[in-house]
């Protein structure tokens, strides 16, 4: 399997979660499209890894998951928080942040 | 790749291995619920279901029976897809664990080929167990959100964070057992508990005394379990996440809970008593052919289980239910703690003592 | 034919249409099953890839405790298709073409690279043993600190997730 494919797996993957985090206005979208722009670039380190017959680009991937999961304890303790203040999820409410 | 050249013996015989481990959980989960309504009647000094064959045995067969006929709702403002994905997640996740158990030892025929009483012998078993059962949470929390039941909501969120918090305890319970194993695979680990005596006890639990408890008490929340079965607790909730169900549905969801039970049983077994390891199994070994040998250990393994599920039917009849803020409290302020000092205490005894 | 590529094309449409269903539906527990079927193909190039320990713990991990947070926030707001922002046109629109013309760009500059092939050989740098090596050798010090960025992350979760409490007590 040439290793293009799976560069280009990711990249379409990656441009999907990029896509979904300008289109949605609903925060746990957008935070989930994130989420899969961090899940694409994991599949490219482990197709790197196979290639190279390397595994630190495995760690990686390990530490990318620890971010990604950190992220997701604050981030939806945030977004909770958020929905409590103005009871909705939506991003363009968080303007309000600005006066 | 070379794990996907296989040939077509191989496919038959895990085929043929497949089908009888489905069958026969499917078949004990449901003699498990005659077994619960009769360890409950001796409990309470009943005498539990008599009517319908010799000591009610055909008992499991008639309520399947009933829920089979029984009219199927679906009710009008549910999710409707997930309504129906609900239980049938529920049943994948208890069926899918039964896997990477290893049921027996090999079987070596006269003509040189083994079979292997095993269906996935993966490097990561035990990984692979803690997978399925994270999953396992999805066919409640599904069902109990799509429900749109006030009831089925707060029971299945229940489930969900008391899944989530014992998990934790779980894994960290497992890792003082991996660092004594010092393998992922199923099959390695019970074949380091080989026997029973050997100059010192081989099975886990006398090596892991604590880290079984921790593991049994985090096995009881996750399988929904008395003293910890909040979500479904008829008091506070009604009926829980099953609130809604009928028919077919609800009988999966009651499935479930029983192959769960057995598979679990299973796996504590593999992990801390020896599997199908028995004492004096080597003479056994020497004197019965090699098929013998292997009916006999799985036939060991399996009383084993049965011994431990009646253990837990015996705690769900004794115990009260727990209040949810100490089911919490349990949960991370004394197993996690408790878990992670076993798990110093090991890794200090194999540096310092073992080596 | 082969068994691999068979697997590898039906993994790859099975990311791509769960990854537009999660950009694509309305309701947000359905995103959330779509990106776990996602991640479950994602594991499925994993265990294609030799790395078997990867694949579990992208399943323990995404699929078993973060999609799991996210379905429990989304039910504890009852959030379905009704209370979903409704959305501008424009918004949208501007989002698929900058997302196409960044997947335009990035395709048309790694077209035309030396075509490495990946071997199909069985690898062992995906086994526990290997990873666990590298991990405490090489990586030891990242692997400290992550643990510590773990840590604030757990405290920060629950400073958040009280001070509000707190606060709106003091309102009251």
């Amino acid at each position: 399997m040439p290793i293009q494919y799976y560069l280009f797996l990711s990249l379409a993957l990656f441009c999907i979660g990029i896509m979904g985090t300008l289109m949605r206005r609903n925060a746990i979208i957008v935070f989930m499209c994130i989420e899969l722009m961090l899940n694409a670039v994991n599949l490219l380190m482990v197709a790197f890894s196979k290639m190279y017959n390397d595994a630190s680009a495995q760690i990686f991937v390990f530490f990318i998951m620890v971010v990604a999961a950190a992220e997701v304890a604050v981030g939806l303790a945030v977004i909770v928080m958020m929905y409590r203040k103005v009871h909705s999820v939506d991003i363009n409410i968080l303007n309000r942040l600005k006066h | 790749m070379l794990l996907l050249q296989i040939d077509t013996a191989f496919i038959i015989e895990k085929i043929l291995l497949i089908t009888v481990i489905l069958l026969g959980s499917l078949g004990i989960a449901m003699y498990l619920t005659w077994a619960e309504r009769k360890v409950a009647a001796v409990m309470q000094d009943r005498i539990g279901p008599a009517r319908a064959g010799i000591f009610g045995l055909l008992q499991p067969l008639a309520d399947g029976g009933k829920l089979f006929f029984k009219e199927e709702i679906i009710p009008d403002r549910s999710t409707r897809t997930l309504f129906i994905l609900g239980p049938a997640l529920a049943m994948l996740t208890a069926l899918m664990t039964s896997a990477v158990v290893p049921w027996g030892p090999d079987i070596t025929l006269e003509n040189g080929s083994v079979i292997r009483l095993q269906v996935a012998d993966i490097s990561i078993g035990i990984l692979f167990i803690f997978g399925v059962v994270s999953l396992g949470v999805y066919g409640v929390m599904l069902g109990g959100w799509a429900s749109n039941n006030k009831f089925s909501l707060l029971s299945s969120i229940r489930a969900a964070s008391q899944a989530i918090s014992y998990e934790l305890a779980m894994g960290l319970s497992l890792v003082a057992v991996l660092m004594m194993t010092g393998s992922l695979s199923l099959r390695e680990i019970v074949e380091q508990q080989h026997g029973f005596w050997d100059g010192y006890f081989t099975w886990n639990f006398f090596k892991q005394p604590l880290g079984f408890l921790i593991f049994l008490i985090c096995a009881f929340a996750e399988l929904n379990r008395a003293p910890f079965d909040l979500p479904e607790c008829e008091s506070e909730l009604n009926m829980g996440y099953h609130q809604e169900y009928s028919s077919m549905k609800l009988g999966f969801y009651l499935f479930a809970e029983y192959i769960n039970l057995f598979v679990s049983s299973a796996v504590i077994i593999t992990l801390f008593f020896g599997g199908y390891n028995f004492p004096f199994m080597d003479k056994v070994a020497g004197a019965a052919s090699p098929i013998v040998f292997s009916l006999i250990c799985v036939l060991i393994f399996l009383t084993k289980i049965i011994c431990c599920i009646l253990f837990f039917m015996f705690i769900r009849w004794t115990l009260p239910r727990f209040r949810y803020d100490q089911l919490m409290r349990l949960g991370w302020k004394s197993l996690i703690p408790l878990a992670l000092f076993n798990m110093v205490v090991t890794g200090a005894a194999i540096l310092w003592i073992f080596k | 034919m082969s068994t691999y590529e068979i697997l590898f094309w039906f993994l790859t449409v099975m990311a791509l249409s769960c990854a537009l269903g999660v950009i694509l539906s309305r309701n947000p527990v359905n995103s959330v099953l779509f990106l776990i079927a996602t991640f479950f193909a994602i594991s499925g190039h994993y265990v294609l890839m030799n790395a078997q320990f990867l694949a579990i713990v992208n399943i323990i991990v995404y699929a078993g405790a973060i999609m799991v947070l996210f379905l429990f926030v989304i039910m504890l707001m009852n959030l379905n298709a009704d209370t979903e922002p409704q959305k501008n046109r424009l918004v949208q629109f501007a989002g698929v073409i900058s997302g196409g013309a960044l997947f335009l760009v990035v395709l048309a500059a790694l077209r035309t690279s030396s075509v490495n092939m990946l071997e199909q050989s069985p690898t062992d740098i995906g086994l526990i043993k290997n990873l666990g090596k590298t991990l405490f050798t090489q990586f030891v010090l990242p692997f400290e600190i992550s643990s510590v960025l773990f840590l604030s992350a757990m405290i920060g979760a629950v400073v958040i997730g009280k001070k509000e409490e707190a606060v709106s007590e003091v309102k009251q």
